[in-house]
């Protein structure tokens, strides 16, 4: 237990750590301060939407660094470190090694966060998440732009020094006497998850390196107006991208396997099942990049080719949630807060891979390219699925980092409150989409089925919005003055907690 | 490996999955192909995107800005281009979005069938008033 009340510790120990469940720690609180922070600014842009006009923002280009800042936060800040704080945490305890294969190079990469975060939050670009040239190269305003281009390339070596320390920790550094199909599918998720990295990160690293020596005028990839073309770098962008997107996903999905047939108390129903759905996602991931660029002019072939490569993701989604419900079939299910979040994190999973669907046939796609069901359909997974399983993870490694057990009163409020709130913006959302209102767009034109729809929309955000506030007050006070945890059997289930993955490392 | 249990149902499930699949990827094809397919006597208008307003030409070198004229019952084949960062030229109303690249033109076409008002919108980030870069679309009845 590292943050045992009983034994404290002065920070600087935990922080000049090597350990693998300090620098999970680290992890663990940085993203969370992060996805704290990258909320407030989505509860500004949903008050800001609450009616057509300047509500509470005074000017478009601070409004656009919001919606700029608040994806990249918690995309990069949030979702990222989140999973590796929980890799740092499990993944050696489950393969059964003392530590992470190189215990300094893993926290050289949590240490890579912190001025990476600074960066993109002291400069507070306006040009999304995804720096479309030529505006990024010719119109957004430096230095905002350059720090955040260089936030991005840190938290990129970052990424990819963690891959590589979870990719030799699990290959190499498992017990001898567990054989790869027993590693559990956490870590599995981690193994996969990571190699996607290393694959796809470099051509997005090669791409802001262009953009930032575009920006300085000693080159002209992506900028027309010397013979580059824009399209281009959305061809590295989403190469790396989109599968990054199964990397936010999968390790999720992994902490939902963790959590299902714990609080089933069942076996998993397939584990060869789950495997070969992250194999399969995996590389499926690399086949459907331009499926964001259909709008950009693609020709006919091109679109059927990365359709086709979109759908192909579909099956070995459906494999994992087929898993989930089979698992829970005929298990003595106990609703505790972390299963509560499972469930509502695969309703959601699912909902939003049936919109996706909709999004890669061809021609529906132009009618919900760039309009609000798109926002509606990624926060479907990025909040629906990949937050719900992070949070329901929190929940259930809560007593093994305090030794404490969190208040479920709260907890079970926090997860109603939060799957009502996700429901009434997401989904409504998507509707919004379908009526034509744009994204990233500061103001609207008082179309009355538009202001009603994101009336909706602000209102589920600010209860989003209360329930994280009840998250923090239980997470600060549960840590410190919460009840002491049964350790063997936190929840009652009649099985030992983490049994079988014993901690065979020594107290540090 | 003695799981114990059946995997058929799942081959079953994966097995609608894929055959879903199918049905909707075919169906976008077929639906894509014809929707593609631009008429011969579709009237052109060339389409200039900037920050933050659409320019439009006609055939007859007549030019609008911030508002189009066409006639119901006519078919019009857009060239989409743009003059320095990308938008995306989008009449919700008619499904016509495609994005206007600078150094590149994109072709897409319609064929408005009542006269009405609609409005035009640019979809793709493009800066400081993005939201404000809107138009209107006017179609007057046929032969009129």
């Amino acid at each position: 237990m590292v943050l045992e009340m009983a034994r404290p510790r002065p920070i600087w120990q935990i922080m000049f750590s090597t350990h693998h469940t300090d620098v999970g720690l680290l992890y663990l609180i940085t993203s969370l301060a992060f996805m704290f922070m990258g909320g407030a600014l989505a509860l500004s842009i949903r008050a800001e939407l609450f009616f057509p006009g300047a509500q509470i923002i005074t000017d478009a280009m601070t409004f656009n660094r919001i919606f700029t800042v608040h994806g990249t936060t918690l995309i990069f800040l949030f979702i990222l470190p989140f999973a590796s704080a929980v890799g740092n945490y499990f993944v050696p305890i489950m393969v059964r090694y003392k530590d992470m294969a190189y215990p300094k190079l893993n926290a050289i990469a949590f240490w890579m966060i912190p001025p990476a975060g600074a960066l993109i939050w002291l400069g507070f670009a306006d040009f999304t998440w995804y720096a479309t040239p030529p505006y990024s190269v010719i119109s957004a305003p430096g230095p905002a732009a350059d720090m955040w281009i260089f936030g991005l390339k840190i938290l990129g070596v970052s990424s990819i020094l963690g891959s590589i320390n979870f990719i030799v920790t699990i290959l190499k550094c498992k017990h001898p006497d567990m054989p790869i199909s027993k590693v559990p599918l956490l870590a599995w998720s981690f193994l996969s998850s990571s190699l996607i990295v290393l694959v796809a990160l470099p051509t997005f690293a090669a791409a802001l390196l262009m953009l930032l020596t575009d920006r300085l005028g000693v080159s002209g990839f992506f900028n027309p107006a010397v013979g580059g073309d824009p399209i281009a770098y959305a061809h590295l962008f989403w190469f790396t991208f989109h599968p990054e997107v199964y990397v936010l996903v999968i390790p999720a999905i992994g902490m939902m396997y963790e959590i299902i047939p714990r609080f089933s108390r069942k076996p998993i129903f397939s584990v060869t099942s789950g495997i070969i759905a992250f194999i399969l996602l995996s590389i499926v991931s690399f086949a459907s990049w331009a499926h964001h660029m259909y709008a950009t002019g693609l020709s006919f072939t091109e679109k059927t080719v990365f359709m086709v490569g979109t759908l192909a993701a579909v099956p070995a989604s459906a494999m994992h949630v087929f898993n989930f419900l089979a698992t829970m079939w005929g298990g003595r299910i106990k609703f505790s807060t972390p299963m509560l979040w499972a469930i509502g994190g695969i309703a959601l999973f699912f909902s939003a891979g049936a919109g996706g669907v909709v999004n890669s046939a061809m021609p529906l796609d132009f009618v919900t390219h760039d309009s609000y069901w798109v926002v509606g359909h990624f926060h479907l997974f990025v909040m629906g699925t990949i937050l719900f399983g992070s949070v329901g993870y929190l929940y259930y490694m809560f007593p093994y980092v305090t030794g404490r057990m969190y208040n479920r009163k709260l907890g079970n409020i926090h997860f109603v409150l939060s799957f009502v709130g996700t429901v009434m913006v997401f989904f409504t959302q998507h509707v919004l989409g379908l009526f034509g209102m744009p994204r990233r767009v500061y103001d609207y034109p008082p179309i009355p089925e538009w202001i009603a729809m994101n009336q909706i929309a602000t209102v589920g955000a600010m209860i989003i919005g209360v329930s994280m506030a009840l998250f923090l007050i239980n997470m600060l006070y549960s840590a410190a003055r919460g009840k002491e945890a049964d350790m063997n059997d936190p929840w009652n289930l009649g099985a030992k907690y983490y049994y079988p993955y014993e901690r065979k490392n020594p107290q540090h | 490996m003695v799981s114990g249990h059946s995997n058929m149902p799942e081959w079953v499930y994966i097995g609608v999955v894929v055959a879903l699949l199918c049905w909707v990827g075919a169906e976008a094809w077929n639906i894509e192909r014809l929707v593609e397919h631009i008429p011969e006597d579709a009237k052109l208008i060339k389409v200039t995107g900037q920050q933050w307003f659409w320019t439009f030409e006609h055939e007859d070198g007549t030019k609008e800005i911030g508002e189009l004229h066409v006639e119901a019952g006519k078919a019009y084949k857009f060239e989409i281009t743009s003059k320095d960062v990308i938008h995306s030229f989008n009449i919700h109303d008619y499904v016509v979005l495609l994005d206007a690249v600078p150094g590149r033109v994109n072709t897409v076409w319609f064929a408005p069938t009542e006269a009405g008002e609609h409005d035009i919108q640019c979809r793709e980030y493009c800066g400081l008033i993005h939201y404000n870069m809107r138009g209107t679309l006017y179609v007057s009845e046929a032969g009129a």
